[in-house]
């Protein structure tokens, strides 16, 4: 490509740097400090864009490395690509996929409500509350998570029985606990009771980033409690804790390969079985890692619309979605031909 | 005028921060349908009165009671037993309040700003509260607003927006602190011609506010406060033109 050669007018000097940084076109217009010329009007002077030889090595050498990287990926014999496609759409591994996405879904669900009701608790004016929600809060990021899974499976070992009766007193109902927790319902409690001290801490912060005026304001108009909370605070929150929760739920899709060790047939698990019997430990790890990514990817798309929903009064215009951006693009596309 | 039973009534009222006592003393009569204008220099208490009449603040000590009930309390011989907060918001359906920097619901549309309390706190039906609010933003100008976002107006045209959303209420007394104050100078007069227009419609207000010009044109009475109490109070003529006490002809001298 040609340099181009700018002339400098007096706004060239905070005109937007290209974000292109490789080509190197910035356009800098920067006195060296000598006064030569001093009395030229600056509109005359020529204006050298600075040349990033550095950068362009470095540019030129990361191209250079990713193309072999690719490369060695379709044409080293090891990744055994064909074992690959074999198992990426195998039944065992779709049903994996399956349980891994209900475990996803049931920690998240219950995770956040739990969150919900410990933020609400946390913020209460009762100093018992909010005691008891810092210290479920202090106690569950405390524990690893692989020692709480662990503790839920082995429940049975320590209470055989579960009841429903009198506090201290008679019991009026009761069921055995082998029954009650079984491996899967073990990991799901486990990952929502995790999951829930996180979410909670989440949730506090986006009801902190609320502004105190509009709590006051739809108190000052006699708007019930239980309404404020639902139509007016938790909207504005969901900006700030949007991008945090996605974060929380990806981590924990991923967190979910931690219930193997419980012999849940999820996602890790399942390849773990698999390449222990065909010992093609690399592409199965690939069939893993591939589904992971584009359940994460699919994530990131709803989390991306889901923003946009709450953001909705926050801008003076909203900026068009992808979709209507790449059709104005074929429609300018069309006009300039 | 002076024949109207009282609406707002305002006895004995202090208010304390800690060990910083705001208001120390404050009684105060309005009557229906009167407008009240209440001036004083800055930290005087004014904000901190208004908001102890709707029970954002509660009273250390006194009481304020509107059309004959007590705000915030219930009385029961010689105690008062602070109300839950259910029925406290249910009693402030009935005082308005807007404020200085607006407090709009930013998610939601002009309309459903107004319409909100009147639906979840009065229970009124959505299409009734519909219509009326579309009314309401007719008599402040904006009918043409109803399904922008309050970030895509004016500062004038939000506290249009909140006065109307104060008025969806239909209170019987409407509490204003500092309207303007917020505002560009080129746009205080369209908000102040919406005050003209609701205290001409007969009803009754309390403002705090530092225009003087517009104290004079539309109160029945001034009310000057400085350091907790209020030092003078009475007809504009009086108040503004002819004070009586040296610390309102000192604020006044610094203000016209
Ligand atoms: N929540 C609070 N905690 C402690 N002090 C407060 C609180 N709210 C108000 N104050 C103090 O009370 C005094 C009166 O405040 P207020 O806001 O009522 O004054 P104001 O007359 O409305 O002043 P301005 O004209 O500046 O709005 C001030 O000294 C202020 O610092
Ligand atoms: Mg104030």
């Amino acid at each position: 490509m040609t340099p181009t050669t700018p002339v400098a007018t007096p706004s060239a000097t905070d005109a937007k740097v290209d974000s292109d940084a490789e080509s190197g076109a910035n356009s800098v217009a920067e006195s060296d400090g000598d006064s030569a010329g001093d009395s030229d009007a600056p509109a005359e002077l020529r204006v050298v864009p600075a040349r990033h030889y550095w950068r362009w090595a470095a540019g030129a050498a990361v191209l250079v490395l990713t193309a072999q990287f690719a490369h060695g990926l379709v044409t080293n014999p090891a990744w055994e690509w064909e074992v690959f496609f074999r198992y990426v759409t195998a039944d065992s591994v779709l049903r994996a996929v399956w349980v891994t996405l209900q475990l996803t879904v049931y920690g998240t669900v219950l995770g956040f409500a739990l969150g919900l009701v410990l933020a609400l608790m946390r913020l209460s004016r009762s100093p018992l509350l909010a005691g008891v929600a810092w210290a479920y809060v202090w106690a569950f990021r405390s524990i690893p998570l692989i020692v709480q899974l662990l503790f839920w499976f082995n429940l049975a070992y320590l209470y055989e029985e579960l009841g429903v009766g009198i506090p201290f007193g008679p019991v009026v109902w009761s069921f055995g606990t082998m029954h009650l927790v079984g491996a899967m319902s073990a990991a799901v409690i486990g990952l929502a009771l995790h999951q829930a001290a996180y979410a909670a801490e989440i949730l506090r912060g986006g009801f902190l980033a609320v502004e105190p005026g509009q709590l006051e304001a739809a108190a000052a108009l006699g708007i019930p409690r239980l309404r404020q909370l639902r139509r007016i605070v938790l909207p504005q929150a969901m900006r700030s804790v949007l991008p945090n929760a996605a974060n929380e739920i990806v981590s924990l899709f991923k967190g979910t390969s931690i219930v193997s060790v419980m012999a849940i047939g999820e996602l890790f698990y399942q390849v773990q079985v698999i390449y222990g019997r065909n010992g093609r430990v690399v592409p199965l790890l690939m069939v893993a890692t591939a589904w992971y990514i584009v359940l994460t990817t699919l994530l990131s798309v709803v989390q991306y619309y889901v923003e946009r929903h709450f953001a909705r009064g926050a801008d003076r215009t909203p900026p068009p979605t992808p979709l209507q951006r790449a059709r104005a693009f074929t429609r300018t596309l069309k006009e300039t031909r | 005028m002076s024949t109207s039973p009282v609406m707002v009534d305002i006895r004995g009222v202090h208010k304390s921060f800690g060990p910083h006592e705001v208001l120390r003393g404050i009684d105060l009569q309005v009557r229906a349908g009167e407008v009240t204008v209440v001036i004083g220099p800055s930290g005087s208490g004014k904000s901190t009165l208004l908001r102890a009449i709707n029970h954002l603040e509660k009273l250390s000590r006194g009481s304020v009671s509107i059309d004959g009930a007590l705000v915030g309390y219930r009385r029961r011989g010689n105690k008062l037993y602070e109300l839950k907060e259910r029925e406290i918001l249910r009693r402030r359906t009935r005082i308005g309040f807007v404020f200085q920097n607006f407090n709009l619901f930013p998610h939601l549309t002009v309309l459903q700003n107004i319409t909100e309390a009147p639906v979840s706190a009065l229970r009124r039906p959505r299409t009734e509260a519909k219509e009326r609010a579309e009314a309401l933003l007719d008599r402040v100008g904006l009918a043409d607003k109803a399904d922008a976002y309050p970030r895509q107006l004016s500062g004038g045209q939000q506290q249009r927006v909140a006065i109307a959303r104060a008025l969806a209420l239909d209170p019987q007394v409407l509490l204003f602190d500092e309207p303007t104050s917020a505002l560009d100078p080129e746009l205080v007069g369209e908000v102040l011609d919406v005050i003209k227009d609701v205290a001409r419609a007969g009803t009754t207000m309390i403002v705090v506010t530092h225009e003087i010009g517009f104290a004079r044109e539309i109160a029945d009475t001034v009310v000057f406060m400085d350091d907790g109490v209020i030092v003078e109070q009475g007809p504009p003529g009086d108040v503004l033109d002819h004070p009586r006490q040296e610390r309102t002809k000192a604020f006044l001298s610094k203000v016209l």
